[in-house]
């Protein structure tokens, strides 16, 4: 049967599919996609118009319907005018940086102007939030959309409503699109009080530390009587709690962060929050530091690089569970 | 309460709109209002200045209360065209008082646009009707701002300036396809015409001079051919017949008659007639007209009326008779009537009719005693007469000897009737003056006039003008020249070059009457017939408005649209790179970033790479880059001109 090419054309397959795939490229804002209907102030502007036609008609005021066919006139003519403030937009994707869950991602998207006038007042409503932007002639205009990010993984862009209602706010354009741009999100770390992780196996004799000056090998927390010149600040200034670094008698500079070494009792997700945090701490510590979680594992390191390999990792493990949870 | 959050430019646009709409209302608001609102005014501009709250509920909501009380003393209703234009700009100005947010913008805006319209109930010539779309325009400019927080008040003019560009012609389609029906639906306010002048249905002492002091003009006439000579231009309007001693009525004589009797002994004049409203139920006519216009009846005594109070512009076509035998109207009872007059008054004109009844017998020679009697009585014509008293026709005809058109047709129709020949007087206008510029004939106000007829058995009823016997200048020239002092200034004639510019300005004034203000159903149907379409209904009307209209949006659009094609030089450029690679087997998906197409187009053509990356990096900075400049475009250009891959 043909049904499925003759749907895949029309209007009705546009309207109730595609909306919902996410478009690779640059979105082309083409006519037949850019929607178009009055607002409440235009129906409301519509009885007025009929009231003084009526009101000219009864009282047989010529000028009268001057008036009020002008402003008809204003009206049907704004129509075009709000459609072409839309239509032919280019909308594109642009960066987004990655962020813990609970944030706000801030997603950017391009929006080109290929035309000799400007466009106003667009706003770009997406996940309960609405941002206006301008896009004058012949130019770029970058828009960032924020998106709470829930949960750890891939989050792909909503689909985001392009709307206007320039010049005389009596008819909506909009327009759906849904550029494919995902951004990472990483877990939550957790604000328990931090038990010290085990250090790594593999550096046996950094094993049972006992506290003393020369070496950082962790944190704990903040307890009154703890040298000033001991608390973390980088930490602190992060807005965590008052933290104390301890330092170990014997070098412990390479530690390892294994899903396996947390009780499985935490829970996936409380297990990568804790392995966030630890990630976090030991970056923010100039560590060397690796992450083991089943089936990966990001070998020992310490750059900005590497911390974002480990978030990566612990962001996007088993991401299809964390989506089902 | 809180501050306002609406921007003040706008704000300030939006108010300049609103005040041009309320500006003319002055001239008619009562002080109180008119202060009210310009206090109104004047504390929103300074709160959305300075930042200052808004005044609370309890204020706002007290002072509505007052401004509907203070209208209800006023004018003792809130009905009506002057109550309720009071109370609407009233309340305009103090819903500004809790204008808050963007949604109650759309109120103010669309009540402004209303009260834009309401001015024409006052005046409806073109300084108005510029002055009023002028208002439209900036109050939508003011509308747009509110749709375009970021945007200039300048831009916003501009973008108000487009739409107001691009929607006059289809006004223009509406207005004239629309299809038009008379009104009205529903009673119109009872003081709608309050200030119309005309003649009145009585006439007293003073009536009618007081209506020459208007240059106003009460109809025009377009002739077929030659316009007859002035002293015979005799405009007919309402009959007298009843007398109490000062005031003449209509002699309650309401006989309508279907068809017209009267002999007529000379060839018709043709003309069309564009009446002024009145609110009147007569229409004027050349005496006596023929065939009636449609909807009107004609009384026994030769006066056209309409079936209805003439409240709009009208026009009539007519065929006059200037040489007839008017026989109607003479009945037993009417000639009673025509005789009748208080017989309690005025002794020394009743003495001197019977008199002449006793020495001439004949009504003839009466009416020739009448008519020298007056000629040779040394009267003078002024438009500021003497008080008289109960006497009046005594005082004028033998005292004070001054008097205007009204005091000759009463004196004389007076005497008349006591020497017991039956006469009526005939009130109308007498004159009229071409307007060389468009070759309509103007009768004003000034030319109101009232003069007699006289019941002369087998001659009819005989027109006789005591005034135009008494003062001959004033029916040969017209009322300027038989009274240079007193006429209105524009009708003076020696100011010639004065003469020309209203001459012109009537005249326009005339065209802007004829097409725009008397638009209606017989105008449509008239400018439909020059297309070919010949009784229109009002579905082949609103076919046509369909598709006019449709063409015109059709128009817009295109001409909005096209200028998208012309992308700008950066983008032609890249885009005939991109045909340039294409031919050469490159083709560029639709989602290919400029840079990762370069890059695949320099592995293809390995010895073109560098090229390729300089003509993609170069047009990501210009499009992309912050500080693009014309000389990189033309670089652009040059480098695509010279690439061949």
């Amino acid at each position: 049967m043909n049904w499925d090419r003759i749907l895949r054309h029309s209007q009705i397959y546009n309207l109730l599919v595609r909306p919902h795939q996410p478009e690779t490229g640059t979105i082309f804002l083409a006519q037949r996609r850019v929607y178009i209907l009055p607002t409440r102030q235009g129906f409301t502007f519509a009885l007025a118009l009929v009231l003084m036609l009526i009101g000219s008609i009864n009282y047989s005021l010529s000028l009268g319907y001057v008036l009020t066919f002008m402003l008809a006139g204003m009206g049907i003519v704004s129509i075009l005018h709000t459609f072409r403030n839309l239509a032919h937009l280019y909308v594109s994707a642009g960066r987004v940086e990655p962020v813990f869950a609970g944030d706000t991602v801030r997603f950017e998207l391009h929006l080109e102007n290929r035309r000799d006038v400007p466009r106003h007042s667009v706003l770009l409503a997406c996940a309960g939030s609405t941002t206006n932007c301008e896009v004058p002639p012949n130019r770029v205009e970058t828009v960032t959309i924020p998106v709470k990010a829930a949960r750890r993984g891939w989050l792909q862009l909503p689909r985001v409503t392009m709307e206007t209602r320039f010049p005389m706010g009596l008819f909506r354009a909009w327009a759906y699109v849904r550029p494919d741009v995902r951004a990472i999100i990483y877990p939550k770390p957790d604000d328990a009080l931090l038990p010290m992780p085990r250090l790594s196996h593999g550096t046996g004799d950094a094993m049972n530390a006992g506290t003393g000056t020369d070496d950082f090998s962790g944190l704990r927390a903040y307890q009154s009587g703890d040298s000033p010149r001991h608390i973390a600040w980088k930490a602190v200034a992060r807005g965590e709690v008052l933290l104390t670094k301890v330092f170990a008698g014997r070098a412990a500079m390479e530690m390892w962060f294994d899903w396996n070494d947390l009780p499985p009792r935490l829970g996936t997700e409380a297990r990568l929050s804790r392995l966030a945090r630890w990630v976090l701490l030991a970056h923010a510590n100039g560590l060397r530091f690796g992450v083991k979680l089943p089936g990966v594992e990001v070998p020992l390191g310490s750059s900005d690089d590497h911390r974002k390999a480990c978030l990566q990792a612990l962001a996007l493990h088993d991401a299809d569970n964390a989506a089902a949870a | 309460m809180t501050p306002t959050t609406l921007p003040p430019l706008n704000l300030a646009v939006l108010l300049a709109g609103l005040a041009l709409a309320a500006l003319p209302h002055v001239l008619h608001l009562p002080l109180w209002a008119s202060a009210t609102a310009a206090i109104l005014f004047l504390w929103r501009l300074a709160i959305s200045w300075k930042g200052l709250p808004l005044p609370s509920k309890f204020v706002t909501v007290t002072a509505t209360i007052a401004a509907i009380a203070g209208d209800i003393l006023t004018y003792r209703t809130i009905f009506g065209r002057d109550a309720g234009v009071t109370l609407l700009v009233l309340l305009l100005a103090l819903k500004l008082m809790e204008l808050r947010s963007q949604r109650e913008i759309y109120v103010v805006t669309f009540l402004s646009y209303f009260l834009a319209l309401t001015n024409f109930f006052y005046s409806q010539t073109i300084p108005t009707a510029v002055l009023m779309l002028f208002t439209v325009y900036v109050v939508t400019a003011g509308l747009i701002g509110f749709n375009a927080p970021t945007c200039r008040p300048v831009e916003n003019l501009r973008t108000a300036g487009a739409l107001f560009l691009q929607a006059g012609p289809v006004m223009l389609l509406l207005f004239f396809l629309f299809p038009r029906v008379d009104g009205p639906f529903w009673g119109m306010p009872q003081d709608a015409f309050a200030g119309v002048t005309g003649l009145s249905d009585t006439m007293s002492p003073g009536s009618i001079s007081r209506l020459s002091q208007s240059d106003a003009i009460a109809f025009r006439v377009k002739f077929d051919d030659k316009p007859p000579p002035r002293p015979r231009l005799y405009w007919r309007g309402p009959v007298f017949w009843e007398f109490d001693g000062v005031t003449w009525r209509p002699g309650g004589l309401p006989l309508l008659q279907r068809g017209v009797k009267f002999e007529s002994l000379d060839a018709p004049v043709d003309y069309e007639i564009t009446l002024e409203p009145h609110n009147r139920r007569w229409m004027f006519a050349l005496d006596l007209p023929g065939r009636l216009p449609p909807r009107t009846r004609i009384s026994i005594d030769y006066v056209l009326l309409s079936v209805r109070p003439i409240r709009t512009r009208m026009r009539y076509q007519l065929r006059s008779y200037p040489s007839y035998r008017a026989t109607a109207g003479a009945d037993p009872e009417d000639i009673r009537l025509a005789l009748s007059y208080p017989r309690g008054f005025n002794p020394r004109a009743q003495r001197l009719a019977r008199e002449w009844r006793r020495t001439l017998g004949n009504d003839e020679a009466i009416l020739l005693q009448a008519i020298d009697f007056l000629r040779t009585g040394r009267y003078g014509y002024t438009l500021q007469p003497p008080l008289l008293g109960a006497n009046s026709v005594d005082e004028f005809l033998f005292d004070t000897k001054e008097g205007f058109c009204e005091h000759f047709s009463s004196g004389f129709v007076f005497l008349m009737r006591a020497a017991g020949v039956p006469a009526r007087i005939v009130t109308g206008y007498q004159g009229g003056e071409m307007n060389p510029v468009d070759g309509y004939m103007v009768v004003r106000q000034a030319d109101a006039h009232a003069w007699a007829e006289v019941w002369l058995g087998n001659r009819g009823w005989v027109r006789v003008d005591p005034t135009a016997v008494a003062i001959p200048l004033r029916v040969n020239a017209g009322i300027a020249a038989a009274a240079p002092q007193s006429a209105p200034l524009l009708m003076r004639t020696r100011l010639n070059w004065l003469r020309t510019l209203r001459d012109n300005w009537d005249a326009l004034g005339n065209k802007w009457n004829q097409w725009v203000l008397g638009y209606n159903p017989d105008r449509q149907r008239e400018m439909m017939s020059w297309f070919g379409v010949r009784s229109p209904s009002w579905q082949s009307l609103a076919m046509a408005l369909f598709w006019s209209v449709g063409s015109v949006i059709g128009i817009v659009a295109l001409w909005l649209f096209a200028r998208y094609r012309t992308a700008d030089p950066t983008q032609r450029v890249w885009l005939a790179f991109c045909r340039k690679l294409g031919r050469a087997g490159v083709v560029r998906s639709k989602s290919e970033g400029p840079l990762a197409f370069g890059a695949r187009a320099a592995a293809r053509l390995p010895e073109r790479a560098d090229a390729v990356h300089a003509i993609a990096g170069l047009y990501v900075e210009l499009r992309y880059g912050k500080d693009a400049d014309k000389g990189s475009v033309a670089r652009l250009r040059s480098l695509v001109r010279a690439f061949h891959p």
